[in-house]
């Protein structure tokens, strides 16, 4: 028995015949398949702003959400009290969406193989309060020695633990004990003539000991004092279609906004995304191949299993540009009649699990960076990105590139103003003509909404050149 | 179906008391002020989709906060436990935590001359968003998205229709003694159809109306119906070539501009300079024509609240006049920093330190309507969605993916997709030549048509 089964069993006194009675009652009135996922979650975090330590906070919350498929339809209730009446009261609720002769869950559950991708030594405890307030006070440190002209730094260390249990009525029982820490700093740098800012921060499902020695309070400060002093002397950004080099690592944002949203498969089960209907067809140059791998160690979008159960995978999504698959999760899955890829992720107890990257990535080419950025005549060359949307239906999307550059006759020259870049889903990727052989994920500080639901996500690119891009500047 | 059990506030039992014991209960334990939220809340949605139930989903949930002070030091914790060992956790760990962060001169509860409750009723909570049967909340949702799929052939799929509302009861009690509390209630509908040409590309929009009461709500079907056009007009979407040429934004979309101004008078980014309107209290920052208002007190608001998140009255506040910025929008804390007095604009979640929050905030109306600040454009682009979030508050720069509508000699002709418009906000806030008379809540935040003038389309 692991430790958060413990959690359940022994702090809230919850039993195997227990559940199964939750499950029977869930499924009283009939339906496919029903779950119960139970949460327990802590969380930590304090921030200076202005040199000082201004507050710092920790929650709990705990609770368990009931969930009933019958065909399409969906019946959900929750509750924040752990006691059984409330979740068999709960479980009633959600059986609603069933119409027909009671059903019982399978006898027994298995237990699924699941991973180990975050083990973390000593997660989150109040003892190291103190220790993180020294990381934080590190960082305000740094920033600020950087140069004289940053004039305000905040920065902040967050972590949690989320403790989870999911049970189906198809013998479904996963638990995981799943850390995430992030470290994040900003900067205003300031002239008599004008302002800037610049961001930076990382993290994973990681301990303290990640900022001690892996990724260091000053890597992050003197990164976001970096971006500030450079955006001093940004200059227009020009405005058309022009060849865009995108750098390593988070401008990968392009894969989450460009394809990754529209390969969820709740929207092509629907007909409803600009992908539906295009597995098997060619969506991207043949140096392209993208991936979604819930399964790197210790990455912000893994996890050892997914929010139903079902253990992670890696996902290929585009292989030489042809269009593979769709990320599915147990409705979708059993609907369309193709494997759950274990992307069932909700963002807490309260929200009924749906379709969810992870950590999206291409694989890389064999083009050389330096030569990826000599080949272009004049462009833009973007390694930052602040957030990025897309509609899913007509697949246009835009990302902001927070740090940029001009690339004139194959150089890199002028630092260039916050612009957005904008397309189309189904042929940007049709569009890169250059892959790095770089490939970077991002630091770890990615997180997606999706019908009101965050979740925390990776995303990662080699460099990648695309010939035609709308850049949203205003220099004409 | 069966009936669908109701999980409306059972808790009472009485929060008041809960919200003030904690205060006491932490200042008994060495705090020097404290100031504890108790939130409770049911909802219920309903989603169908292709004229099929798709989801239903209720429940109610409940948890407290508590900000802790000792002396100049602050922290916070919150929880969903409300077991005797939950409390009791939630009080000594703010605590703990409060004697390791830094001294603050500034850090501090409301004076107790300072906190208050607006009289009388605001019109903010109806019991009657739950009092549908099941069937007929399914219905609502069906209605319209029904209404949306009918109003033309070219209307294939459907995203569905929905029929949402919750209800919500917060205390907040601090230690001069103040408790407060009040209900809020809401219930919206929607649609989202999705049209597909003979091209084969599809379209998706949305629409939707919001209230207090089930008495305000549009009917679905006018809701559907809007939904549709909204979605129809999209259909045949192009990219036009960079330009530069005036552009109307239809009220939605000026109302996320309106989110602009609210983040660029808010006053933590004013005292750490990280906005463009920083020091220019008096300045004229604007066009002579605008005048934009935060009010927390118009009765049935969305943004309304009798006290806002640190128990001071909320009230009306003129942020901008004619064009000069006469206030900023404060807490407590910010106020003090920047030495001005609380606009009763404190947000308070659960945990950490209150922000800034909007009341009512709208950009006042003009006397045209939308229909004669486009006749006026030669050349010009209708934009009715905006897409990223391309805005840098420190700088203004401005530059957001668009779709809307090009205009050809003052008529709204074939749509536009895949394009940007940026610029800087102190430009574009100087360059509204126009506004709409057709000034509308649909939420807490609102502002008419509005055209600006000097933006950089960038597109083919």
């Amino acid at each position: 028995m692991t430790q958060n089964q413990n959690l359940f069993f022994q702090k809230f006194g919850i039993t195997p015949s227990d559940l199964q009675r939750y499950l029977g009652e869930a499924l009283s009135a009939g339906g496919d398949y029903a779950d119960l996922y139970f949460e327990y979650l802590t969380s930590t975090s304090i921030s200076v702003d202005e040199s000082i330590v201004k507050s710092a906070s920790q929650g709990i919350s705990a609770g368990c959400g009931v969930r009933v498929l019958a065909g399409e339809r969906t019946g959900y209730a929750y509750t924040d009290d752990l006691a059984p009446e409330k979740i068999l009261r709960a479980a009633r609720t959600a059986a609603l969406i069933a119409r027909g002769p009671a059903k019982s869950p399978v006898e027994g559950f298995k237990e699924n193989r699941a991973h180990h991708l975050y083990p973390v030594a000593s997660p989150s405890a109040d003892a190291d309060i103190a220790a993180k307030l020294e990381l934080v006070m590190r960082a305000d440190r740094a920033a600020r020695a950087y140069d004289p002209r940053i004039v305000q730094v905040r920065s902040g260390y967050f972590d949690e633990l989320r403790q989870i249990l999911v049970i189906g009525s198809d013998g479904t029982f996963a638990s995981d004990v799943q850390p995430l820490a992030r470290f994040s700093v900003s900067c205003i740098a300031k002239t008599p003539e004008t302002s800037a800012k610049g961001a930076a921060g990382g993290g994973g499902r990681v301990g303290i000991d990640f900022f001690l020695t892996e990724k260091t309070p000053e890597y992050f400060a003197q990164d976001a004092a970096r971006q500030a002093i450079i955006q001093l002397d940004a200059r227009e950004a020009p405005a058309g279609e022009m060849e865009v080099v995108l750098g390593p690592g988070w401008p990968g944002i392009l894969l989450h906004e460009a394809i990754g949203h529209g390969l969820e498969a709740d929207f092509n089960r629907k007909g409803t995304s600009a992908f539906s209907g295009m597995v098997g067809r060619r969506v991207a140059s043949d140096k392209c191949t993208v991936v979604d791998n819930g399964t790197l160690p210790s990455r912000r979008g893994s996890i050892n299993v997914d929010d139903e159960g079902s253990p992670t995978q890696n996902t290929v999504l585009i292989e030489n540009g042809i269009l593979k698959g769709y990320l599915s999760d147990k409705l979708s899955a059993r609907l369309m009649g193709v494997p759950d890829t274990g992307n069932g992720r909700r963002e807490s107890y309260e929200h009924i699990p749906m379709p969810r990257m992870t950590n999206t990535y291409m694989l890389a080419g064999d083009d050389s960076p330096e030569d990826i950025i000599r080949s272009v005549k004049r462009g833009v060359y973007a390694v930052n990105f602040g957030g990025g949307q897309v509609d899913i239906t007509n697949g246009k999307f835009v990302f902001s590139a927070s740090e940029a550059y001009m690339i004139e006759n194959g150089q890199v020259t002028a630092p260039l103003k916050n612009c957005t870049l904008i397309g189309n889903g189904p042929d940007a990727l049709t569009k890169v003509s250059m892959v790095g052989s770089d490939l970077q994920l991002d630091e770890g500080v990615g997180t997606c909404g999706k019908d009101g639901q965050s979740v925390p996500v990776g995303v990662g690119i080699p460099t990648l050149k695309l010939d035609s891009m709308t850049v949203g500047g205003t220099a004409r | 179906m069966a009936t669908y059990t109701q999980t409306v506030s059972e808790v009472d039992a009485d929060l008041r008391d809960l919200a003030s014991s904690v205060v006491s209960r932490a200042m008994e334990a060495g705090a020097t002020a404290a100031e504890a939220v108790v939130r409770e809340g049911s909802e219920f949605s309903t989603a169908v989709r292709m004229g099929e139930v798709e989801t239903l989903k209720e429940s109610g949930s409940r948890a407290i906060g508590l900000r802790a002070f000792i002396g100049q030091r602050t922290a916070s914790t919150y929880s969903s436990d409300f077991s005797e060992d939950g409390i009791q956790r939630l009080i000594s760990g703010a605590l703990d935590l409060a004697r390791i962060t830094s001294e603050d001169v500034y850090a501090g509860i409301p004076d107790a001359d300072q906190l208050g409750s607006l009289p009388g009723d605001l019109k903010l909570y109806y019991d009657d968003v739950y009092s549908l049967p099941p069937e007929e909340r399914i219905d609502y949702a069906r209605r319209a998205e029904r209404a949306a799929l009918e109003a033309d052939p070219r209307m294939k799929n459907s995203d569905g229709g929905t029929f949402d509302a919750a209800i919500g009861h917060k205390v907040l009690a601090n230690s001069h003694g103040f408790v407060g509390e009040y209900r809020r209630s809401y219930c919206s509908v929607s649609a989202a159809p999705i049209a597909q040409d003979e091209s084969g590309a599809m379209q998706r929009d949305y629409w939707f109306s919001l209230a207090r009461t089930i008495s305000k709500l549009e009917s679905p079907e006018s809701v559907g119906r809007e939904a549709a056009r909204r979605t129809l007009r999209r259909l045949g979407s192009r990219k036009i070539a960079s330009t530069q040429v005036p552009i109307v934004l239809d009220p939605m979309v000026a109302g996320s501009l309106l989110d602009n101004i609210f983040d660029a008078v808010n006053g933590e980014a004013i005292y750490r300079q990280s906005s463009f309107l920083a020091n220019k209290l008096g300045e004229k920052i604007a066009a002579g024509n605008i005048t934009v208002v935060d009010d927390g007190t118009i009765p049935g608001g969305f943004g309304t609240e009798p006290f806002d998140g640190e128990g001071v009255p909320t009230r009306r506040t003129v942020v901008i006049e004619n064009g000069v910025l006469k206030s900023y929008l404060l807490n407590t804390y910010t106020a003090k920093k920047l030495g001005l007095k609380t606009t009763g604009n404190a947000s308070r979640g659960l945990a950490g330190t209150p922000g800034i929050g909007a009341g009512n905030f709208f950009l006042q109306k003009g006397d045209r309507t939308p229909q004669e600040i486009i006749g006026d454009i030669k050349q010009g682009l209708y934009i009715f969605q905006f897409l990223g979030f391309g805005v840098n508050m420190v700088t203004g720069d401005f530059s957001r993916g668009a779709s809307g509508l090009w205009i050809e000699n003052g008529e709204l002709t074939f749509p536009v997709e895949e394009v940007t418009v940026a610029g800087n906000l102190k430009d574009m806030l100087n360059n509204i030549s126009e506004i709409g008379n057709d000034l509308e809540f649909r939420g807490s935040l609102a502002a008419p048509t509005l055209r600006i003038d000097g933006m950089i389309i960038a597109g083919e």
